[in-house]
C-alpha cells in the first residue's frame, strides 16, 4: 500500500516531466509513444518495488527505467526510429547511442515549449486544460473528470481529438520566435488563468483536487516567470492574482468540502506567505506601461486581502471593477462591480443598476439582488433567494442561499 | 446591436473647477461608464483634455493654426464614449444618465456609428 502511494505521488510530480523530455525529442507526432514510456516506466517501477523494497533514489531509478524503455523502444521499433531519426539526429549528431537528457535543464526547458504547444491557437480551449492537466502535471483521467464534473469517456475523447489536432497542425514543441511571443504567450496566460479558475471555483466536492489545480498553475506560471524572455508584466500580475486567491485556501474550505464566504472566513488562517508573495509580484508587475485585466484583477485581489469593510478598500475595488469591465465584460465582474457599488456608494444605487444587468439565467445575480433588498425590502429579498435557490446547481451554493434565508 | 458615440459638450471649458469638484466628476463619470460596462454595452471612449489641443484652419489658401476656440465659442468637446445599444431610444436613455449633464448648459450628442455595410 506504502508503494502505490509514493508511486502515485511520484507520477503526479515526474510523469509529466519525463513525458515531455521525450515528446520534445520525439516530436508532437509521437506523443502517444512519449506517454505509453511513461505508464510503462511507472508499471515496471510498482512491480520492482513491490517485490524489492523503493529504491534509495526512486526519481533516479524511475529516469533511469524511462530512458532504458526508450532506448529499447528505438531498437525495436525500426520504423519509428527511421521516422524521428531524422529529428534525433538534428540533437544527438553523430552519436549512435541516443541520449535523453532528464537534467533538470532540460525538463524546465521542455515543459516550457511544451506549454506553448498544447496551448496553441488551433487546439480548443478545454481541450488545452486538459492536456496541461494531463501532460504537464501528470493528472489521471480521473482526476482531471473529477475536476471537470464530467466522465472519463468524455475526458478521453477530448484528450484524443487535442493530440489529433496538435499532430495535424504539426505544432512544434519550440519556444515561438520573439515577434510571435506576446500573442502566443497571452494564449498560454488566458489557459493557465482559467486552469486556476478551474481549480478555485471548482464545482468538485474534492478539495484535494481543486488545490491542486491550483498549485500545478502556479508552477506552470511560474515557469514563465523564471524563464527571462517570458518575466514579463502581465505574467507577474497573473501569479500576484493566484498567490492572493491561493492566500484563502486554507480558511475557505469546511469539513464537507463546501466553500466558506469571505466574509465568513477566519483570517487568522489566510496565508501570510503567500500575501506577501502576491505583493512581491504585484510590485513587479507595475514595471512597463502595459496595463493587462490581470493587473486589475490583482489589485482587486489585493483590496481583498485586507478584511475591515473600509469606504477607501471598496472605493479602490468599484474603480478596478470598472476598469476590468471596459477591458473584458463578464457576467460575474459586472455582479461583483455591483456589489462593490453597494458597498462604496449605496445599495440604492446598487438596486438601480442591478435590475439593469439582467443577468435571468445567473444563480448569482438573484443571490445579489437578495443581498442588496435584505435590508429594506423582506419580500423582495426573498422572493430573489428563492429564484437563486431554484438556479443553484450543487448541494453547496443551495446551502449557502437557505443559511441567508434563514437568516432574514 | 448598433453603435453609437455620445458625445460630451461643455458650455465653457475654460470654466475653473476645484480639484475636489473635479474628482467628484472623475468618479461620477467612472460609476457612470463602468455601470454601461457592466450591462456589456461599453465600446470604447475617451477624454479630450484642453491642453495641448489645436485648431487648424485655412487662411488664404494657408493653414493658420491657433489655440482653439475654446474661448471664444459657447461650447467645446470634452470627450466621448462609444456604446453598443439595441436602439436610439436605449441610446438617449443611457445618455440621460451622464454626469455631464450636470453642469448647466452642457450636452450629450447621441449619433449612429455608420458601419459602412450599406445599411443607413
Amino acid at each position: 500500500m506504502q508503494h502505490q502511494e509514493v508511486i502515485s505521488h511520484l507520477f503526479r510530480t515526474e510523469s509529466g516531466k519525463i513525458t515531455t523530455v521525450l515528446c520534445k525529442l520525439f516530436g508532437i507526432e509521437h506523443i502517444e509513444i512519449a506517454e505509453d514510456i511513461t505508464s510503462e516506466t511507472f508499471l515496471a517501477a510498482l512491480e520492482t518495488w513491490t517485490c524489492k523494497g523503493i529504491p534509495e533514489s526512486p526519481t533516479a531509478w524511475l529516469y533511469r527505467v524511462a530512458k532504458n524503455r526508450a532506448k529499447n523502444y528505438f531498437s525495436r521499433n525500426r520504423i519509428f526510429t527511421e521516422k524521428v531519426a531524422r529529428i534525433i539526429k538534428a540533437i544527438a549528431t553523430d552519436k549512435e547511442e541516443i541520449e535523453i537528457d532528464l537534467s533538470d535543464k532540460n525538463i524546465t526547458d521542455s515543459q516550457l515549449r511544451m506549454l506553448f504547444a498544447i496551448c496553441h491557437p488551433s487546439v480548443p480551449r478545454e481541450a488545452q486544460i486538459g492536456l496541461a492537466l494531463r501532460i504537464l502535471c501528470g493528472f489521471g483521467i480521473d482526476e482531471i473528470a473529477n475536476a471537470f464534473l464530467t466522465n472519463k469517456e468524455t475526458i478521453n475523447k477530448r484528450l484524443l481529438r487535442a493530440k489529433e489536432k496538435l499532430r495535424n497542425e504539426k505544432v512544434p514543441i519550440e519556444f515561438p520566435a520573439s515577434p510571435e511571443i506576446n500573442t502566443r504567450l497571452e494564449n498560454v496566460l488566458t489557459t493557465l488563468y482559467l486552469l486556476f479558475n478551474e481549480g478555485y471555483y471548482s464545482e468538485s466536492n474534492d478539495n484535494i483536487i481543486r488545490e491542486d489545480l491550483c498549485l500545478e498553475a502556479m508552477r506552470l506560471t511560474y515557469l514563465l516567470i523564471e524563464n527571462k524572455q517570458t518575466n514579463l508584466p502581465n505574467v507577474n500580475a497573473l501569479f500576484s492574482l493566484m498567490c492572493f486567491h491561493s492566500s484563502r485556501l486554507e480558511a475557505r474550505k469546511n469539513d464537507n468540502g463546501g466553500i466558506i464566504l469571505y466574509e465568513d472566513q477566519n483570517e487568522i488562517l489566510w496565508n501570510q506567505e503567500l500575501i506577501a508573495k502576491g505583493a512581491y509580484y504585484l510590485h513587479q508587475s507595475s514595471k512597463g506601461n502595459q496595463l493587462s485585466k490581470y493587473h486589475l484583477e490583482a489589485n482587486i485581489a489585493y483590496w481583498h486581502t485586507i478584511k475591515a469593510d473600509t469606504k477607501e478598500k471598496w472605493e479602490n475595488i468599484l474603480q478596478l471593477y470598472n476598469r476590468l469591465l471596459q477591458l473584458e465584460y463578464s457576467p460575474i465582474a459586472a455582479l461583483n462591480r455591483t456589489f462593490a457599488l453597494a458597498k462604496a456608494n449605496s445599495k440604492q444605487e446598487a438596486i438601480r443598476e442591478a435590475e439593469k444587468l439582467q443577468l435571468t439565467d445567473n444563480q448569482y445575480y438573484y443571490t445579489l439582488l437578495g443581498e442588496l433588498y435584505k435590508d429594506t425590502d423582506h419580500n423582495k429579498a426573498k422572493e430573489n433567494f428563492l429564484k437563486a435557490l431554484l438556479l443553484a446547481k450543487t448541494n453547496g451554493d443551495r446551502l449557502v442561499i437557505q443559511k441567508k434565508m434563514e437568516q432574514l | 446591436m448598433q453603435e453609437f458615440m455620445l458625445i460630451f459638450r461643455h458650455e465653457d471649458g475654460l470654466k475653473v473647477a476645484s480639484p475636489e469638484q473635479i474628482q467628484v466628476w472623475m468618479k461620477q463619470t467612472m460609476d457612470w461608464i463602468g455601470g454601461i460596462a457592466a450591462e456589456n454595452k461599453f465600446v470604447g471612449s475617451n477624454g479630450l483634455p484642453f491642453e495641448d489641443a489645436r485648431v487648424v484652419t485655412t487662411k488664404n489658401n494657408k493653414p493658420v493654426v491657433t489655440n482653439g476656440p475654446f474661448g471664444e465659442i459657447k461650447e467645446s468637446i470634452g470627450g466621448y464614449i462609444i456604446v453598443k445599444a439595441a436602439s436610439l431610444e436605449e441610446t438617449i436613455e443611457m445618455a440621460k444618465g451622464s454626469p455631464v449633464l450636470q453642469g448647466e448648459g452642457n450636452s450629450v450628442e447621441v449619433r449612429k456609428i455608420a458601419k459602412g455595410d450599406g445599411n443607413p
